[in-house]
């Protein structure tokens, strides 16, 4: 057991220097923020709110591994789970609003103005 | 006997149950019968308790019934107390009531109302012995207010009648005012002395170290009561309006019964009184004020019971005279006397009326004698007494109340006799104008006179022997008598009798009795010549009369006074009260914070573009600021 | 055991009503609440006349923030449910004259309404006293918006606006004084405890903090102005609902609440609230003698009478709490009765104006009688049960402040000149057109008419038992509030 657990501590995750993660996340997450402060298109906007949360989960599993705790996997899982239930209700009011417009744009969805 | 007092003021309960529930069902003889009946019944028990204290050395018995009402330490029981003076005020009640009861079976016979009419008059019968019986403050104040609303329910008797109504209204009203004083009085009874029944009050109060200040508070809230109910000057004015009621109820009610309920209640409480000299003076001053103002009222009216209500109005004036002068026994006497003359005048008043068809004006009377013999004879004998000719009750009464106020203060006792003056006067200038001279009504009128029936004349002649020798049993030493009921009600009077001490010699009794007499012939004299001799009638309603005297035939325009200092200006500020405060400033608050709510969130929604991009930018900035703050 | 029947038979019912339809539903409303008035008399009957709290249950709830379902019933509680579970039948029976629409719903939620009004009554945990407080909002909000009259929307959104925020401020000082409790629990004691341990200027805070819930539920000058719309416009068992027993929620939060929870905070401000409650009585009777409405009027009279009550339990002694526990009965009675009447007439001449009315005591002498005895009693004349309240309360404001008391007093005088005024209008005088047609009675009026006139004069005549039952518990209270502000 014990040569089990030392085996799986040091797997090819490991290999690599956790900044790089750190690095790769925060490229990603930036991209994903860029994304929807600057487009327009509804699904663009979507996809990239995915690319964010993506991002944020790339760091839990790096970090997890690194300190040997799964809580941080467990958590990914969660997000995963959540991402996939929000992508269907997402999608969904997506389509009923491009029914209706004939768009994706977001910005002709003003009518809540104050 | 004394043991069954309960069946006393039980009887008329059950008199009024009966009748009140089944009245319709029964024939009006069966009415008459039940209601007259149980007070008959009830006098006869009062008799014998009246008799049974008579004879027994111990004068105070208290009856416990239940207990009523009990917070803390406060406790009030529901019982009775029988003593000389509640015994007295038993026969009273129930003597007159019962002959009243009896008058009432004639004179309403033909009133639709003649049951409705019966149950009142026990409901008031249980609430005025209630009143007497009681053994505290608070079972007082139970038949206090219960006579105030048979009052307002008999004065309004005929309800069809605004004016009635309004009558019955001010009435309520007025003593209402009084009841507040009275009730505040009770309240700092109990909490001066820790109880409100009599015997603890009165024993408390024989040992009062302190404070006078607050006995002279309790005093005076009490009086306040007394003012309400016995029409003293201010809250006289409901007393004349009350002649509204049937003619019965002026005679039982507002003349001989429950207008006296103060005089009981300030010689119950004549300990306190003698306690507060102040007080003392506040009350002769009231009553002997009131006496005089109400006697030049009577002077120039013209309707026959407004005189007799203004008569009432001030001889209650000189029972509170003498009650302010330590006369207690005088008033007592006083209110006995009053009750049978008074009860006498209205009962014959009203067998006038009848006569007359419902006529009250004595403008168009006149001559009356010759049609109703016995109403003319019964009626003169009560105008004897009242004006205290020698040997008639009144006399008697009137000169021991005079006599303590010489004692007290020459000038009461001047203002006293100037008031038995105008009083003969009225009376007398009452008497001749109705009976005298010849018929001034109109024909029909004239056919129609008749005498009352016997049901009626009865009670005139009963009432009108009590009149004339009930001063009996008040004779003063000086006349040769003994004065029975001073000697009856000394042990209720036993512990003030340091202020009643005569001082008064034999000699100056006879000279003071003598000016009264004197002044009473002249007075006499003087109402002769001017409307028997000369005839003099008294001006028409539209006649232009000397502003005087239109003042005093206005009644000194005290009502409307009442009208534009208190009426008008409570309705005026009600409405603007509703309108201005409630709706405009106490609404326009709470609307305005409403209206403050909704105005910043207008300015704030200002906020919200309706842009998704932006807020998503908004977001982003947020985060960043937040993490920047955050983290360094 | 028979508290928590007390508590959910009326709410079963209500479930169980909803389910019925048609004719049948106001007579099984009314056999509910007369099950449920039998209930409450096997209580009085098991109740020991002593201070202890009886019939106490004590279930945890959310254990988590110390919240438990605490329910139990003093002499104090018990007569307020008596007050609840007898007016609720009556009240119900004053509506079968009427055709309401969805009746299954009115009357649900007449018996969901008294359900939260015992609740208040029995409750001895802050938070649950606090839940069935805003619980019994909802029904009358329903019954008032779903039945009443015109311009009820506005009318009664202000109404619930103005009540919800008094009780957040309750919840507030609840919350407040739940931090400063031990163990962290809205237990009735704790609560105390840890009210008793602030000092007096933290003790005031807490004092406005519930009495401003109080006093605009009760409502007190100058919080009482959605009251004369919300009676005047909610149909007429909502208005007994909300003046015969909501009402008595205030005062009774003063008494269970208030005095022992911030005792020195009492003593500091009664002084303030007692003149605001007298300055109340005063304005709130001389705007009745100028109303011509006759709703609105017995409404403001309304406002005059709590005032009254106000005073007294904020005088903090025997007499001051006792008066106001009979007062609380007698009001319930009585104001019951007059809107009972008011809406008779209504019903019968479509107005409420007096000056129209008149000459009905002509028609029907019955009804004349029965009208006077209710109008009696709301005058306070002894041997009818206002009076034996107002001498109390009068007492206790008296021993508080001599002054004070004359000026609350002036009410005595003013209660009779505008109810005077009110019966001389609509019942003596001449008959004329509209009042010549006044129906007779019928046999639900008659009835309900009877019972409130037996119960005014039974209990001014003899109101010894009510006194009996609250005393021991009024005592141990006063003792108690006296104990802490140190007299």
């Amino acid at each position: 057991m014990e040569r089990v657990r030392e085996r799986l501590n040091m797997n090819a995750i490991q290999v690599i220097p956790v900044n790089w993660y750190l690095l790769l996340s925060a490229v990603l997450f930036t991209i994903g923020v860029l994304g929807v402060l600057f487009r327009r298109n509804a699904i663009i906007i979507f996809m990239s709110v995915e690319l964010m949360l993506n991002a944020v989960n790339l760091l839990l599993v790096a970090f997890s591994t690194y300190l040997s705790d799964s809580a941080g996997q467990v958590f990914v899982f969660f997000i995963m789970a959540v991402a996939a239930a929000e992508v269907a209700v997402g999608l969904a009011i997506l389509m009923s609003v491009y029914r209706n417009t004939m768009s994706t744009d977001i910005n002709i969805l003003s009518k809540l103005k104050g | 006997m004394i043991k069954l007092v309960w069946l006393v003021p039980l009887l008329p309960l059950i008199g009024f149950l009966i009748i009140g529930f089944l009245g319709k069902k029964l024939s009006k003889g069966l009415v008459g019968t039940i209601a007259s009946g149980v007070v008959l019944t009830a006098f006869a028990v009062s008799l014998g308790i009246f008799f049974e204290l008579g004879g027994q050395t111990e004068k105070s018995v208290t009856i416990d019934l239940f207990s009523w009402i009990s917070a803390g330490k406060l406790s009030i029981p529901f019982s009775f107390l029988v003593d000389p003076l509640s015994s007295l005020f038993l026969l009273i009640i129930t003597g007159i009531g019962f002959l009243i009861h009896l008058y009432s079976i004639g004179y309403m016979h033909d009133d639709e109302g003649f049951s409705r009419f019966f149950a009142y008059l026990n409901l008031f019968v249980f609430f005025m012995l209630l009143l007497v019986l009681g053994s505290n403050y608070l079972i007082m104040f139970v038949g206090w207010e219960g006579v105030g609303l048979c009052s307002y329910l008999l004065i309004g008797f005929w309800f069809k009648n605004t004016a009635y109504n309004n009558a019955a209204k001010k009435a309520f009203i007025m003593n209402r005012i009084g009841d507040l004083g009275f009730l505040l009085g009770i309240i700092l009874i109990f909490v001066t002395f820790g109880s409100i029944s009599y015997g603890d009050v009165f024993e408390q109060a024989k040992h009062f170290i302190g404070d006078n200040s607050v006995i002279t508070a309790i005093a005076l809230l009490l009086f306040i009561g007394a003012m309400g109910k016995s029409a003293q000057l201010p809250l006289y004015t409901w007393l004349p309006d009350a002649m509204a009621g049937p003619t019965p109820v002026s005679a039982l009610i507002h003349a001989a019964t429950m207008v006296t309920a103060g005089i009981y209640m300030v010689s119950r409480s004549n300990i306190l009184y003698t306690l507060s000299p102040f007080a003392m003076e506040v009350v002769a001053v009231v009553g002997v004020c009131t006496a005089l103002f109400a006697a030049t009222i009577g002077l120039a009216q013209n309707d026959i019971k407004k005189v007799l209500a203004y008569s009432t109005v001030s001889q209650l004036g000189y029972m509170f005279l003498a009650l302010g002068v330590g006369a207690y026994t005088g008033a007592v006497f006083h209110v006995m006397t009053h009750a049978f003359f008074k009860a006498l005048l209205f009962l014959g008043a009203g067998s006038v009326i009848h006569a007359m068809s419902g006529e009250q004006d004595i403008r168009k009377m006149g001559g009356l004698k010759k049609y109703i013999p016995i109403t003319h004879l019964t009626f003169l004998l009560g105008t004897l007494a009242i004006v205290g000719f020698p040997g008639f009750s009144g006399f008697f009464s009137k000169d021991e109340i005079l006599a303590h106020a010489w004692e007290h203060n020459k000038l009461l006792w001047f203002l006293g006799v100037l008031g038995a003056a105008m009083t003969t006067f009225y009376m007398f200038r009452l008497y001749f104008l109705t009976f005298k001279g010849s018929f001034r009504g109109t024909h029909e009128q004239e056919h129609h006179l008749h005498e009352s029936p016997k049901s009626m004349t009865i009670p005139l002649i009963v009432l009108a022997a009590l009149s004339v020798v009930g001063g009996l049993i008040g004779i003063p030493e000086v006349l040769g008598g003994h004065h029975y009921l001073e000697h009856y009600l000394k042990p209720v009077f036993e512990d003030s009798s340091f202020r009643l001490v005569h001082h008064l010699s034999h000699e100056t009794e006879y000279i003071l009795m003598g000016v009264a007499i004197t002044v009473m012939a002249l007075s006499l004299y003087y109402a002769y010549n001017t409307y028997v001799k000369n005839k003099t009638l008294p001006e028409k309603e539209d006649a232009e009369l000397k502003p005087l005297h239109k003042l005093v035939y206005k009644k000194y325009m005290i009502d409307e006074l009442y009208e534009n200092v208190f009426m008008k200006p409570i309705n005026f500020i009600g409405d603007a009260l509703h309108k201005v405060v409630d709706n405009q400033i106490v609404d326009g608050i709470v609307n305005g914070m409403g209206s403050l709510v909704s105005g910043v969130s207008g300015l704030i929604r200002q906020a919200q573009t309706g842009n998704t991009g932006f807020y998503v930018f908004v977001m982003v900035i947020s985060i960043v600021l937040i993490l920047f703050t955050q983290l360094f | 055991m028979i508290t928590l029947l007390l508590i959910f038979f009326p709410l079963v019912a209500a479930m169980l009503l909803l389910l019925v339809k048609g004719e049948q539903v106001k007579k099984i409303a009314l056999g509910a609440a007369i099950v449920e008035f039998a209930i409450s008399i096997g209580a009085l009957f098991l109740f020991q006349k002593n201070a202890d709290t009886q019939f106490e249950l004590n279930y945890p709830w959310i254990r988590s923030m110390g919240i438990n379902f605490h329910v139990g019933m003093d002499g104090i509680s018990l007569l307020l449910v008596l007050l609840t579970t007898f007016l609720v039948p009556v009240i119900i029976l004053t509506s079968f004259n009427k055709n309401h629409k969805n009746p299954s719903t009115f009357y649900s939620l007449i018996l969901a309404m008294q359900f939260a009004l015992v609740g208040v009554f029995v409750s001895l945990d802050g938070f649950l006293f606090y839940v069935f407080w805003e619980l019994a909002l909802i029904p009358i909000y329903f019954i008032c918006l779903l039945w009443g009259g015109d311009d009820r929307a506005r009318i009664t959104f202000k109404f619930f606006v103005y009540t919800l925020a008094g009780s957040l401020l309750m919840l507030a000082g609840l919350i407040y004084l739940y931090q400063f409790t031990p163990n962290h629990t809205f237990d009735i004691a704790a609560l105390y405890a840890a009210g008793q341990s602030l000092d007096a200027a933290h003790q005031g805070y807490v004092f406005w903090a519930m009495f401003m819930a109080f006093a605009i539920k009760m409502p007190v000058f100058p919080f009482h102005t959605w009251q004369p719309d919300t009676y005047t416009t909610a149909p007429t068992q909502g208005t007994m609902l909300l003046s015969g027993i909501m009402l008595k929620m205030g005062t009774y939060g003063v008494i269970r609440w208030l005095l022992p929870v911030a005792p020195l905070g009492v003593e500091h401000w009664a002084h303030f609230a007692i003149v605001l409650a007298v300055i109340g009585i005063l304005y709130a009777s001389t705007i009745a003698i100028a109303q011509k409405d006759f709703k609105r009027l017995i409404a403001y009279s309304s406002i005059a009478h709590v005032g009254l009550i106000a005073a007294g339990i904020l005088a903090g002694n025997v007499q001051g709490v006792q008066g106001s526990m009979i007062q609380m009965l007698s009001h319930g009675v009585n104001v019951v009765g007059l809107f009972f009447i008011v809406d008779m007439l209504e019903s019968r001449f479509n107005t409420r104006e007096l000056h129209a009315m008149g000459g009905i005591r002509n028609v029907n002498p019955q009804f004349a009688v029965l009208f006077l005895i209710v109008l009696l009693g709301s005058v306070a004349l002894p041997l009818t049960n206002g009076f034996v309240g107002e001498f109390l309360l009068l007492n206790g404001v008296y021993q508080y402040n001599a002054w004070i008391a004359a000026f609350a007093g002036i009410s005595v005088i003013l209660g009779a000149v505008y109810m005077l005024r009110s019966y001389q209008s609509i019942m003596l005088g001449e008959t004329n057109a509209m009042t010549a047609s006044f129906a007779p009675l019928t046999g639900s009026e008659k009835a309900v008419l009877v019972i409130i006139c037996a119960a005014i004069i039974a209990f001014g005549v003899y109101p010894k038992p009510l006194l009996d039952i609250a005393e021991p518990s009024v005592i141990k209270l006063v003792e108690g509030f006296k104990l802490a502000i140190g007299k």
